[in-house]
């Protein structure tokens, strides 16, 4: 018996990595600006999705979302209260939403009668930085009530981020939040970070948010998610 | 816990790219795993037992190769590797830096199989 080496420098994930090739393909033709939304379970991602369909609708916007949860289709009910079309893709007992399962759920969605395209993603800020569903940006939240190293726990997935918010800015005073810190936190990992903080419940922040969103749909920041999806989202090998 | 799911993929991808090669029985897998992938090496290790058993890779030895943060450091005009995950600052001069060069892979690097004699392809 001998032995030899095959080398095969691939990617683990590689089908994931295909897939989320292939939509972000399909997202760039239909012209549809597509937000991946991380967090800890309980940062508040559905209030916050939920305030930002309605904003955007209002606006004139055609805006739908996907919504990743373990179990229960809570999350897509609250979100359809927004007047937007919402899917619930329940993962049972799967921590992380990956390329399959957001090419499954848009089946039958006609892309190019969409503008911008939210993915609430499971929460959990470990397992869902590996996996690329195709979006333009990651948008990573923290919530005042998770302590302001909460970005130093978990450098992975808020390096991976393109895009930061800080929720629940509304109670921030009562939980002792020292935004200077928890914003220095997030720049160590992620230096040059754009931060949000807003309180979606009050409104506090949430025009901000907005002005970036409707800047990053307009044709002439189109060239801003061509970077996003180049840099990013490649793993590198 | 998707350490697990992760192995299962070496483990499909190991088993066609032997298969393709004409077979052979694995000995050893070689990971690379950056600093960032969020994946626990003990979990890899664990999971790779129970998930190789019944296919060619039963019975191998998983190598897991770590691979830390570069960034590059505009100031020092050179990457630098950083020695932990907490802070994207050039170890040098202590600027802070965007500029990712690796630490999120997780790659399988290589694959050593033990090939019957006859089956050999010639050099």
């Amino acid at each position: 018996m001998e032995t030899r080496v095959l080398e095969l420098r691939r990617n683990v994930l590689n089908k994931n990595d295909e897939l989320a090739r292939n939509l972000r393909a399909r997202f760039q033709q239909a012209e549809l600006l597509v937000l991946n939304l991380v967090s800890s379970p309980g940062t508040g991602k559905t209030e916050f999705l939920k305030k930002t369909l309605t904003a955007l609708r209002e606006h004139g916007l055609r805006v739908a979302a996907l919504v990743g949860d373990l179990e229960t289709d809570n999350d897509a009910h609250r979100l359809m209260e927004s007047g937007a079309p919402v899917r619930q893709i329940t993962t049972h007992g799967c921590c992380h939403l990956d390329a399959g399962m957001i090419e499954r759920h848009l089946e039958g969605w006609a892309l190019e009668d969409l503008d911008i395209l939210f993915i609430e993603n499971v929460g959990n800020l470990v397992c869902p930085s590996n996996y690329d569903l195709g979006e333009a940006v990651r948008v990573a939240l923290l919530s005042v009530t998770e302590g302001e190293d909460k970005p130093l726990k978990y450098p992975g997935i808020f390096n991976s981020a393109d895009v930061a918010v800080i929720t629940k800015m509304d109670i921030a005073e009562a939980c002792e939040f020292d935004r200077e810190v928890a914003e220095a936190n997030i720049h160590e990992v992620r230096p040059g970070m754009t931060i949000f903080a807003v309180s979606a419940k009050r409104g506090v922040g949430m025009e901000e948010w907005l002005a970036f969103l409707l800047e990053l749909q307009s044709p002439q920041s189109r060239y801003v998610m061509a970077i996003a999806d180049a840099g990013r989202r490649a793993v590198i090998s | 816990m998707h350490e697990l799911s992760i192995i299962y993929s070496v483990v499909s991808t190991v088993t066609k790219a032997v298969a393709d090669q004409g077979g052979g029985q694995v000995i050893s897998v070689r990971l690379r795993v950056g600093a960032l992938a969020g994946v626990e090496r003990d979990s890899l290790l664990f999971g790779y037992d129970l998930a190789t058993q019944g296919t060619p890779l039963a019975g191998s030895v998983l190598e897991i190769e770590d691979v830390p943060v570069r960034i590059y450091c505009s100031s020092c005009a050179c990457e630098q590797t950083l020695v932990g995950v907490q802070s994207f600052r050039c170890p040098v001069c202590g600027r802070p830096s965007g500029d990712f060069r690796s630490g999120r892979e997780l790659a399988i690097e290589s694959v050593e199989i033990e090939t019957p004699q006859s089956e050999q392809a010639p050099c």
